[in-house]
């Protein structure tokens, strides 16, 4: 979540002070992110100097001074937009890691080891399905945010399992003999 | 279930589905039972829903052994206690939503007319009474599964067993199959549902994982919902 484009698109509604963009951004969370008011200010300064935004000029420091979007900021929100993150390589993953690590160490099993992690990751996932069950309490936003968690979270699991079969079967075929791996491909893998 | 296990075949051709598994589910939770294919999943549901012997073992339903339990007995288990939802559906093709609903009530000696009322009670419950007279064929995949889980849950079911219950749905209609179950769960049911699906498992009160035929461990009851809310505020987004 990238602070300062997300300041950006509640100002392409119409000027607002920083008091309101804090509390409009964590409402646009779903409250699950909060901000301090010092880094609304911080930002909001960044974004100045960028010639991002712009102040009333009338109007005297402190919390009710306004800000507005230029026309270079609604340009970079567009283009943040509309731009994909970079996913074009594997991130460095923690958890890949312990897994490929397991692998390794004498007397470790790595069953054992991905299981630890997929009961971790599917208790994570009891607790955020936990606030969807009273869909009374539950707005738009908030929803969003929480779903995106849990397919994130699902998505791990579901490599887990993937990996715990793939493992499983590997032990069972007799090893295939060859000093260097047959699909040998070199990942750029994100630091 | 006490130590159940369940072996098919014999001699160098037995295969052990599931073994030494010790379950208990009390009235009004739900408990999911997670698993990749083959580790003994349905086969477990089976036998807690007396469709299926196991080698070994026991299984009572509220406090009632099913092994002690004659044919009929068993029977009318089968009919007035446990209630099954199955991946697909399960309705027969020639009756209606309202029909399929009312049938196991009808095939307990209840008049047609009193089942008929009872099945259109339940499916008004799962938001389906403008659907009751209409054939499998005219619903839609979501609420032909709705309509089994209300066939499930008619009458005075404890005991709501469920095998990978959105199979072929998409995630909102599983996720509305989950709160029905769950909804019967507050009523005081008490259910199981095997999946190999970690968003719908993550609906239970308890997980429990099988590999190989065997529990090999379980989630412990997490912590109140807003305790994930406060970790995630701390580490915050990115700047």
């Amino acid at each position: 979540m990238s602070v300062r484009h997300a300041i950006l698109a509640l100002l392409s509604e119409g000027p607002k002070y920083g008091l309101q963009l804090q509390k409009e951004f964590e409402s646009s969370t779903g409250e699950v992110w909060p901000l301090n008011i010092g880094q609304v200010y911080t930002t909001l300064q960044r974004l100045e100097r960028d010639g991002l935004v712009e102040s009333d000029e009338t109007e005297s420091e402190g919390p009710q001074k306004g800000f507005h979007i230029t026309d270079a900021g609604s340009t970079e929100l567009s283009s943040w937009l509309n731009t994909p993150p970079d996913m074009t390589s594997p991130p460095r993953d923690e958890l890949v890691i312990k897994v490929l690590s397991a692998l390794r160490v004498p007397g470790v099993s790595v069953h054992d080891v991905i299981q630890v992690h997929r009961r971790y990751l599917v208790e994570l996932m009891q607790q955020w399905t936990r606030l969807k069950e009273d869909e009374a309490d539950f707005d738009l936003t908030f929803a969003l945010v929480v779903d995106a968690e849990l397919f994130r979270l699902d998505s791990v699991v579901r490599w887990l399992d993937t990996a715990d079969g793939r493992l499983k079967r590997a032990a069972a075929e007799p090893p295939v003999s060859s000093t260097t791996p047959r699909l040998a491909r070199r990942l750029v893998v994100r630091r | 279930m006490r130590r159940v296990s369940k072996s098919y075949g014999e001699g160098a051709a037995e295969v052990q589905a599931i073994q030494e598994v010790s379950l208990d589910v009390e009235e009004g939770t739900l408990v999911a039972v997670m698993g990749p294919s083959g580790s003994g999943k349905s086969t477990l549901l089976t036998i807690a829903g007396s469709l299926e012997e196991p080698t070994s073992g026991e299984v009572l339903i509220g406090g009632a052994s099913l092994q002690a339990m004659s044919r009929n007995d068993k029977a009318r288990l089968r009919r007035r206690t446990i209630g099954y939802v199955f991946q697909d559906f399960n309705l027969l093709a020639g009756l209606t939503a309202a029909e399929n609903v009312a049938l196991p009530l009808e095939l307990d000696g209840l008049s047609g007319k009193k089942a008929h009322a009872a099945g259109l009670v339940a499916l008004e419950e799962l938001g389906l009474a403008d659907r009751a007279t209409h054939y499998p064929d005219q619903l839609s995949g979501g609420e032909r599964q709705r309509v089994s889980i209300a066939r499930a849950v008619v009458g005075e079911r404890r005991l709501l067993l469920a095998d990978e219950p959105s199979g072929a749905l998409d995630s909102t209609n599983g996720e509305s199959v989950m709160r029905m179950i769950l909804a019967a769960c507050k009523r005081g049911v008490a259910a199981v549902v095997v999946t190999h699906d970690a968003q719908l498992a993550s609906w239970a009160d308890r997980v429990v994982f099988l590999r190989d035929g065997r529990v090999v461990d379980q989630t412990v009851p997490p912590p109140s919902p807003e305790a994930i809310l406060e970790e995630s505020s701390r580490s915050g987004p990115r700047r």
